[in-house]
């Protein structure tokens, strides 16, 4: 990845090589549907967290309670494409339970839309 | 463990950015016994819906997000190389530079099986294929609009209308200073007639709730002409 003579420093090498090092080089994280809404929860965080390393821990005690994948990336703060590789690891070990956004083509129904208004008009 | 230290919280370090916003009152904290319990009683089979906010850079997306959510907007971050080889390809970069992306969002719980998120999309038109990502499913968009620098958002409302994703304009009254017409603006972003266009002050939760629920009332206008339409092609049977 450094080559050509030019070698990358502390913060210069930082962003883009230090938050794919704990995903051990893998960028891709196809295995699950996961997407910014995608809601995650822990299972037993605690017992998981305990026997996993450092960034793993670190998300399953973020998703204590049901959490968007954006919001875990947010709270480990982690580049989101990292966020969903280590997510899709922890759902392989069954540390993770996720539910997929509804497919892209499919709009909330009417029903849901109206909860939306009466909710925002509660606000 | 909950989110009790600021760190959790905020890994950007803008605490505090929302509480130098005007008017925003927030919801549900301190309500829990003083325990930051975000997402308790949520349950994982809820429906996350997102709406997005638009604009041109500094119009003030994150002062909307922040002033309807009920935590303090969140950030998170997508690297991508200055080529924008996109996000997943991060190897063979050499000699490039890398440019974080980030995005600003906030939530309202609407109930325990209902949560709604909003995400500002990055300002800068070069980040265009992380609108993608995030355009994907979305319920719709507010467009917000600065009649000073109105052409910056002309790419969003292509966007939205290239991807027939319902959205309304939220034209931005910075103190109040408006000097043109709503019809104006409607005209200067060449709007569908249909295309709600709204004077706002993003600094005001009334206000952009105001938008949210045209939002949500023209998404829903849509859906039901979008019905009619299809049952007035079939034999009607009641």
């Amino acid at each position: 990845m450094i080559s050509r003579g030019e070698a990358w420093f502390d913060e210069a090498a930082g962003p883009l090589v230090r938050p794919y090092a704990v995903t051990r080089g893998r960028t891709r994280a196809n295995r699950y549907p996961l997407d910014l809404i995608t809601l995650v929860v822990a299972v037993h965080p605690e017992v998981h967290a305990a026997v996993v390393e450092q960034e793993y821990a670190r998300i399953l005690r973020a998703c204590a309670f049901p959490q968007s994948v954006a919001e875990v990336a947010a709270r480990v703060d982690l580049p989101l494409g990292v966020v969903k590789v280590l997510i899709s690891d922890l759902i392989e070990r069954r540390y993770l339970i996720f539910r997929a956004s509804p497919s892209p083509a499919a709009r909330p129904d009417l029903v849901t839309m109206q909860k939306v208004l009466d909710g925002i008009r509660k606000l | 463990m909950g989110y009790g230290s600021s760190d959790d919280l905020d890994p950007t370090g803008r605490t505090g950015a929302g509480q130098a916003t005007p008017a925003p009152r927030r919801r549900g904290r301190g309500a829990r016994s003083g325990t930051d319990t975000d997402g308790a009683g949520l349950a994982l089979d809820a429906v996350a819906i997102k709406v997005l906010v638009a604009g041109g850079f500094g119009v003030g997306k994150t002062t909307l997000v922040g002033s309807v959510s009920e935590i303090v907007p969140l950030r998170t971050e997508e690297l991508l190389t200055e080529l924008g080889a996109g996000v997943d390809d991060v190897t063979g970069v050499d000699g490039k530079t890398t440019t974080t992306v980030a995005m600003d969002f906030g939530r309202i719980t609407i109930n325990p099986r209902l949560i709604l998120y909003m995400f500002g999309t990055p300002g800068q038109d070069r980040f265009w294929f992380m609108w993608d990502e995030l355009a994907r499913g979305a319920l719709g968009a507010i467009v917000l609009a600065d009649t000073r620098r109105l052409s910056a958002c002309f790419p969003a409302v292509d966007f939205f209308e290239r991807r027939r994703i319902p959205f309304v304009v939220g034209v931005n009254c910075f103190d109040g200073e408006q000097p043109y017409s709503p019809q104006e603006v409607r005209q200067a972003l060449s709007l569908d007639g249909d295309v709600p266009l709204s004077m706002c002050d993003a600094r005001y939760r009334e206000s952009n709730k105001r938008l949210l629920i045209t939002l949500v009332e023209h998404v829903m206008a849509t859906v039901r002409r979008a019905d009619a339409a299809a049952t007035g092609l079939r034999p009607s049977g009641g």
